[in-house]
């Protein structure tokens, strides 16, 4: 573990990265406590300019900036982190499932994985927001079934390398049972490129929900994200653009610092891994 | 020849299964959400006259296997319905609008290969020379830059601040210089990323081409360096780049949806985007079959063209991938 932060920290884009993604963590964690309250209405104060009590300015309301935009990181990562967990869970289950199965289910997982990867990813995101309609929940189930493909191919094709490895044989010849190795022997060995693929995913999925929210798709008002800031900024933008300045700067830097860091994890990782994913 | 030709029939047959799978899974998803189907297709608008049409037509009051086989088979006919709303086929609102869609992300796409490739081979030129670096820096910065906040800037600074190009529309119909001066904008946003991406990719493709044997003896019969740079290693080094055109072209057309609905640009995005606004999906469901053929139909001639660059691509795809 400190090996791989040392090779993290070794290059200059996981340093950067680093503290670009702390940056965001401390804004997301510490921001909200430190700040006003986020929803307080001063109309007389409305799109001022940062100052030392408004450190991003206000929004059309007067509301402060900094508060707003530090929730709106914070449910930015958090359901970025959820999405990616959650397909990481089911490209694990659906992958070695298909790896350790006869060719039958293989075949047919592989079928499913290659329909749902025929819809690009923005498509079946609003596809199926617009059938089952906007909510947080729904719309972290939608984005977590858009990316399970990608996991569920990598732990597919990890699981078939390690499949017939002489300590798995062994522990089926002992007759320890097939959930039991998978957990204990499969999973441990392929957990390590899943994370990779999972942190290089978070950027990803951090732009995806802000552009959902941001067309009004995604996080419904009054909860914040970046989008639902970016999407009210962008209204009054011929008023002001500080509203939107603060939300977009605070969305490019996360999404540079994960993939910066998701990058160097890689490497580290693997460098053979450098051009499969 | 002829592991070409199984190569080619083999692809096609798979894309096709494959948009069957979709509007299958498509029909799937449906049947999972809650209420009637008349509700979910036409939202508040559904009176009982539109509710016995609907389900003449799609056979509501058969079993399931004959619903799919219906909904399936209409929708490879292109038989969409009608837009309650405007009256009008869909299909056919959904051909007006698609060559918009369609040319954004082409010309999109264009953009970042005219660019992208030759800041790539620039980087290649001198890996970790001031140039190489300021370009990788550059080239993570519009990588992950979203391009919907990409678009925004670009319409805050050259249309409303410095007035230079057009805010929104596609353009007079008739008028080509007027349509490309509104496709400029949006192509740029859309292609920034995938400028950055391509550059990346040609530059550590070429990187790994230049270290091989054969190039080595290249530079031994005194072969000029940009002879071998542009001639001799590009074209290995294309064959990831054209591997990855089909992803590209459909991460870009998803794009394409966001950018239309920032610079009101007639195209999918705005027609489905109004489509869910008024909850008809109806169009939303017929503009998601359309561009799933569009994307299948990409990914099968990107496959063709590899199997015809590289001959190993046609073996790799014929038996199972591990």
């Amino acid at each position: 573990m400190t090996r791989l932060l040392g090779a993290v920290w070794h290059e200059r884009g996981g340093r950067t990265g680093f503290g670009l993604v702390l940056a965001v963590l401390l804004l997301a964690l510490i921001g909200p406590w430190i700040a006003a309250d986020p929803n307080k209405i001063e109309v007389q104060i409305r799109f001022s300019a940062p100052s030392l009590i408004h450190l991003l300015g206000t929004d059309n309301l007067g509301r402060d900036l900094f508060a707003r935009v530090a929730f709106g990181t914070r449910s930015a990562l958090t359901i970025a982190c959820v999405v990616v967990a959650l397909s990481m869970a089911g490209g694990i289950c659906l992958g070695v499932i298909a790896a350790l199965s006869g060719r039958v289910v293989d075949r047919m997982v592989i079928a499913l994985l290659d329909i749902i990867s025929a819809f690009p990813v923005y498509i079946l995101i609003f596809a199926l927001v617009a059938l089952y309609g906007t909510g947080l929940g729904k719309l972290i189930v939608v984005i977590s079934l858009a990316f399970l493909p990608q996991f569920a191919r990598v732990a597919r094709s990890q699981a078939l390398t390690l499949k017939h490895r002489p300590f798995i044989e062994a522990a089926l010849l002992m007759g320890l049972s097939r959930p039991l190795i998978i957990l204990r022997h499969i999973v441990p060995n392929i957990i390590g490129p899943m994370i990779v693929l999972a942190s290089m995913n978070v950027p990803v999925v951090i732009t995806i929900e802000a552009a959902m929210s941001f067309i009004g798709l995604g996080v419904q008002p009054p909860a914040t994200s970046l989008g639902t800031l970016i999407r009210d900024g962008y209204v009054f933008l011929d008023q002001s653009w500080w509203p939107i300045a603060g939300s977009a700067a605070v969305l490019a830097v996360a999404t540079l610092g994960c993939t910066l860091l998701g990058e160097a994890l890689r490497d580290a990782v693997d460098p053979k891994l450098r051009g499969r994913l | 020849m002829k592991d070409l030709f199984a190569f080619l029939w083999r692809r096609g047959l798979a894309g096709g299964l494959t948009v069957i799978g979709a509007v299958v899974l498509l029909f799937g998803l449906i049947q999972f959400v809650p209420g009637d189907l008349a509700s979910v297709l036409y939202g508040p608008r559904a009176t009982p006259e539109l509710r016995a049409a609907l389900a003449e037509r799609m056979g509501l009051d058969r079993s399931v296997p004959e619903q799919l086989w219906l909904f399936l088979s209409s929708a490879l006919r292109g038989d969409f319905g009608t837009n309650v709303i405007s009256g009008r086929p869909i299909l056919q609102e959904i051909a007006d609008v698609l060559p918009n869609t369609l040319t954004l992300a082409f010309a999109a796409l264009g953009l970042s290969l005219l660019l992208g490739v030759p800041l790539g081979a620039l980087g290649a030129v001198r890996p970790g020379s001031l140039a190489d670096r300021v370009l990788g820096v550059f080239s993570v910065v519009l990588i992950t830059t979203p391009s919907f906040v990409v678009a925004i800037m670009l319409l805050l600074v050259f249309s409303l601040a410095l007035n230079w190009l057009p805010v929104a529309g596609a353009g007079a119909a008739g008028d080509p210089l007027d349509q490309l001066l509104h496709l400029i904008l949006p192509t740029t946003a859309l292609a920034l990323g995938w400028i950055g991406y391509l550059a990346r990719l040609i530059r550590a493709a070429l990187l790994e081409v230049l270290a091989e044997q054969h190039v080595r003896t290249l530079r031994a019969y005194g072969v000029p360096e940009w002879r071998i740079l542009m001639i001799y290693a590009m074209r290995p080094a294309l064959i990831p780049v054209v591997a990855i055109l089909g992803v590209a072209l459909g991460d870009l057309i998803g794009s394409a949806l966001f950018a239309e609905i920032i610079f009101a640009r007639p195209g999918i995005g705005t027609l489905s985007y109004n489509a869910v606004a008024s909850r008809n999906f109806a169009v939303v469901q017929a503009a998601t079959v359309i561009i799933v053929l569009v994307y299948v139909t990409a990914n099968i001639s990107v496959d063709i063209f590899s199997g015809l660059l590289d001959p190993r691509f046609r073996r790799a795809t014929a038996g199972d991938q591990p």
